[in-house]
C-alpha cells in the first residue's frame, strides 16, 4: 500500500488558485486577527470606561519601543529577502537573510526584556485610609523600591522615589522608567497602613494588565516565528534541493505569518505607547 | 506576486526597499505626531491613520495582497466583517450601560 500523497503543496489548487498551505495559513491569520481583535476591543472598553488613563510617554519606555519598531520592520524586509533568495534558487542568499531575520527577532526579545525588567522591580504601596507615614501625609500611594518584605514582620522597608507621582488626578502613575534617577531616604511602613502593595506588573492596574497581555502575546508570536524560521534555516536545506518549489512556498507562508506579527506591532505601538 | 525571472524579482526588491524606507519614515512620523499638543481624540485619529497606512503597505507589498487570489480576498472580507463587529461591541455596551462611565 503506497503512502498517501498530499496534493497541491507546490502547485495551486484549480478551484482556489492557491496552494493548500497558503490557504490554510490565511485561514489561520484570520483567526489571529480575531484573537488580537478581542484584545483591542477589551482595550477600548477598559480605556473608555476608566476615570483616567496614563500617558505612555510617562510610564513606558517609548524610545526602546521605537527601536523595537525599527528592528521588527527591518526583520520583515529580511524575511521577504529570504523568500527572494528561494525564488532565485540561491541557498546562500536565503541562509543569509533568514539568519538576519532570526537575529533581529532575538534583538526584539532582548529589548522587550530590558523594557519589562524595571516594571517588576519598581513598586507602589497604596496607603490605607488614615495611614500615617511620615513625610507622605495625604498621599494615596508611595512609589519606589521594596527593600524588605518579610512576612514575619509587621512592616516593610521601602526606598521611595525622589520624585513621587500620585495615583489620582491627571498627574498620575509612577514614572518607573525614571525611577532610577534617585531615591529618598529609606522608610519603614507599617503593614496596617498599606492597603495594597504591588510592583508595576500586570496586577498593578488595567493599563498594565493590558500592556503585558497584549505585548506578551505578541512576544509569544515572535518566539513561535523564531522556532519556525530556525527550523527552515537548520533543516530546510534538504527540501531546498529536492523540491525547491515546495520549499519556496513554505518560506512564503512563514513570511506571511512574520509580516502579520509585524502588522500587529504596527498597531500595538501607537495604541499602547503613544496614545 | 510577479514571476520568477531575475528582472521581475529585481523590480520587486526595489519595491520592498521603497516600502521599507516608507515604513521607517512613517514610524518617525508616528512618534513625532504623538508629541503634538492636540486633544486625545485628534491624537488617536492621527496615530491610527498613520498605523493604517503602514499596515496597508505591509499587507499589500510584503504579504502580496495587492496581487492575490479572490479566495484570499473572500477570507479577508469575512474577517474584516467580524473584526468590525468585535470593535463595535464595546461601543454598544457603553451606550447601553450608563452606569459604566466612571468605573475603572
Amino acid at each position: 500500500m503506497s503512502a498517501p500523497v498530499i496534493r497541491y503543496i507546490d502547485e495551486p489548487h484549480p478551484i482556489t488558485g492557491l496552494t493548500n498551505g497558503k490557504l490554510g495559513l490565511w485561514l489561520f491569520l484570520a483567526s489571529e486577527v480575531m484573537l488580537f481583535g478581542a484584545l483591542f476591543s477589551s482595550y477600548i472598553l477598559l480605556r473608555v470606561g476608566a476615570d483616567s488613563w496614563p500617558d505612555g510617554w510617562d510610564v513606558l519606555n517609548v524610545p526602546l519601543a521605537t527601536l523595537n519598531t525599527v528592528v521588527l520592520i527591518s526583520s520583515s524586509v529580511t524575511m521577504v529577502m529570504a523568500w527572494v533568495g528561494c525564488r532565485l534558487n540561491n541557498l546562500g542568499k536565503f541562509r543569509f537573510y533568514m539568519s538576519l531575520t532570526i537575529a533581529l527577532s532575538l534583538v526584539f526579545l532582548v529589548i522587550k526584556t530590558i523594557e519589562y525588567k524595571p516594571k517588576f522591580e519598581h513598586y507602589e504601596a497604596f496607603l490605607a485610609d488614615g495611614a500615617l507615614v511620615k513625610g507622605y501625609e495625604g498621599s494615596e500611594s508611595i512609589t519606589g523600591h521594596l527593600d524588605e518584605n518579610d512576612l514575619d514582620k509587621d512592616y516593610i522597608l521601602f526606598s521611595p522615589d525622589a520624585v513621587q507621582h500620585g495615583t489620582s488626578g491627571d498627574d498620575e502613575h509612577s514614572d518607573h522608567e525614571k525611577g532610577g534617577e534617585g531615591h529618598a531616604e529609606q522608610i519603614r511602613i507599617n503593614r496596617l497602613d498599606i492597603d495594597r502593595l504591588t510592583n508595576f506588573g500586570p496586577k498593578h492596574s488595567n493599563f498594565y494588565g493590558l500592556y503585558f497581555t497584549m505585548t506578551g502575546l505578541h512576544g509569544l508570536h515572535i518566539v513561535g516565528g523564531i522556532a519556525v524560521n530556525l527550523y527552515f534555516l537548520l533543516f530546510g536545506t534538504g527540501m531546498f534541493r529536492s523540491n525547491p518549489a515546495q520549499f519556496s512556498n513554505r518560506i512564503e507562508c512563514a513570511g506571511l505569518y512574520w509580516h502579520f506579527v509585524d502588522l500587529v506591532w504596527i498597531f500595538l505601538f501607537p495604541t499602547i505607547y503613544l496614545l | 506576486m510577479g514571476g520568477h525571472s531575475v528582472e521581475e524579482i529585481s523590480k520587486e526588491v526595489r519595491i520592498y526597499m521603497t516600502v521599507f524606507a516608507s515604513l521607517l519614515v512613517l514610524s518617525g512620523v508616528t512618534v513625532g505626531a504623538s508629541l503634538l499638543d492636540v486633544s486625545t481624540t485628534v491624537a488617536i485619529i492621527i496615530g491610527l491613520a498613520i498605523a493604517s497606512i503602514k499596515g496597508t503597505l505591509v499587507a499589500c507589498y510584503f504579504m502580496h495582497l495587492i496581487s492575490e487570489r479572490k479566495a484570499i480576498y473572500a477570507i479577508l472580507a469575512l474577517t474584516a466583517f467580524f473584526f468590525a463587529v468585535l470593535m463595535a461591541l464595546p461601543a454598544m455596551d457603553l451606550q447601553g450601560n450608563e452606569a459604566f462611565s466612571g468605573r475603572v
